[in-house]
């Protein structure tokens, strides 16, 4: 009898999400649909679209000149992520943390209040030993998490990642927004991601700046940028 | 992007040993020749010189080191490689990878780490040349005969 963990491995699964972004070249719109209200009037999906990310810009520029380092990518495997930052010279850890969500708890954010259903996302996402990362690119995936879960995974993040180390994040800055579409997110360059849009989910809580201070409290420091595209990007310092 | 024609073993099937899908092996697996596995592996799967296949069907809960890994199947465990790993869509990989180069298709789900070790240069000693016990035709039954399966340790299922 396997284990539930080799179980759930082994469980066939719905229909792999796709991240077909690669048709995109540098002439597509550099309007993004980050905003909650567009794809939701329209009921389609954004096509892929390139922007320029102050956030990631100053993820990079932060641990410029320095290899060897152990990156999280939470956007889930993709080749182009994993060739810049190996490019870099880096380690590539990678998780699809949205996807994670999903296996974990489900569409309904109600599960996520569950502490046994909490250690066990944490164990399959950041069961890592402490002081391991010196990045983590967490990308959209923290507004779908409700506030338990939402504090029980920085606290974890905080004690895997070294001191010294940036996270990157994005939250809408839609304050009234209650559905907010994921996207999947591609390094073209160090201030340039492509990205495609998966699907509507649920927000798991709407955070102004002052809200997102306090949920960062126990890290050195928070710096955003907010876009044209009604989005936060954070850096984070651990 | 596109994926890859991939050829099953039975296009170059002379040098490669074949779990098929319906076995399943329980231990350690060593193989001189390329290995295709599209049934259950428990254990360890090692053929430093060769190319280990996880097809479609594949299961295997293993580590695996290897010049050259493709998986269009499942895998759980570490994967070292020498030369290359390419992951397929479709496929699912939870483990370390330690490899040159690697190649993940969209759709393929991976979750672990990626090492990148610098390619090993090559050794100037003459190309080996196949021993007859190694080079025996592979068989119908495609289990363990062309493959090394460590001692006490195999369990074959249908």
């Amino acid at each position: 009898m396997l284990p539930e963990r080799l179980r759930s491995f082994f469980r066939k699964e719905g229909e792999p999400v796709s991240h077909g972004s690669h048709s995109v070249g540098p002439g597509s719109s550099a309007r993004s649909s980050l905003s909650s209200g567009l794809s939701k009037k329209s009921g389609k999906k954004e096509p892929p679209s390139t922007r320029q990310s102050r956030g990631l810009e100053q993820f990079f520029f932060n641990i410029r000149d320095v290899v060897g380092l152990s990156i999280l990518d939470c956007a889930g495997a993709n080749q182009d992520n994993i060739n810049y930052l190996i490019n870099l010279g880096h380690k590539v850890y990678s998780q699809d943390l949205v996807r994670n969500l999903d296996e974990a708890f489900g569409r309904d954010s109600a599960d996520q209040t569950n502490p046994s259903r909490i250690e066990y996302f944490l164990r399959q996402n950041f069961d890592y030993p402490p002081d391991t990362l010196d990045g983590v690119l967490l990308w959209d995936s923290l507004q779908f998490m409700s506030p338990a879960l939402l504090n029980a995974t920085l606290e974890r993040l905080y004690e895997v990642m070294r001191p010294k180390s940036y996270l990157l994040a994005f939250f809408t800055a839609t304050e009234k927004a209650t559905e907010v579409p994921s996207h999947s997110f591609r390094i073209a360059d160090n201030k340039t991601i492509l990205l495609s849009e998966r699907d509507i989910r649920q927000a798991g809580q709407v955070f102004n700046n002052r809200n997102l201070e306090k949920l960062f409290g126990k890290f050195e420091s928070v710096k955003f940028f907010l876009t044209r595209e009604s989005l936060r990007e954070v850096i984070v310092r651990r | 992007m596109s994926s890859t024609p991939f050829r099953t073993p039975e296009s170059d099937s002379r040098n490669t040993a074949t779990i098929g899908k319906a076995v399943k092996i329980v231990g350690q697996i060593f193989t001189k020749e390329d290995l295709y596995v599209d049934g259950d592996v428990e254990g360890t799967i090692e053929s430093q010189e060769n190319k280990v296949t996880v097809g479609p069907n594949g299961r295997v809960q293993a580590s695996i080191r290897a010049r050259e890994v493709i998986i269009l199947g499942q895998v759980q465990g570490n994967v070292e490689t020498s030369d290359k790993v390419d992951i397929r869509k479709d496929a699912k990989l939870v483990g370390d990878i330690t490899t040159s180069r690697i190649s993940i298709e969209d759709g393929a789900l991976f979750k672990g780490s990626i090492d990148i070790k610098k390619a090993e240069p090559k050794a100037s000693s003459p190309a080996p040349t196949p021993s007859p016990a190694v080079a025996t035709p592979r068989p119908q039954e495609p289990v363990a005969a062309a493959t090394g399966v460590g001692a006490g340790a195999a369990g074959v299922k249908r």
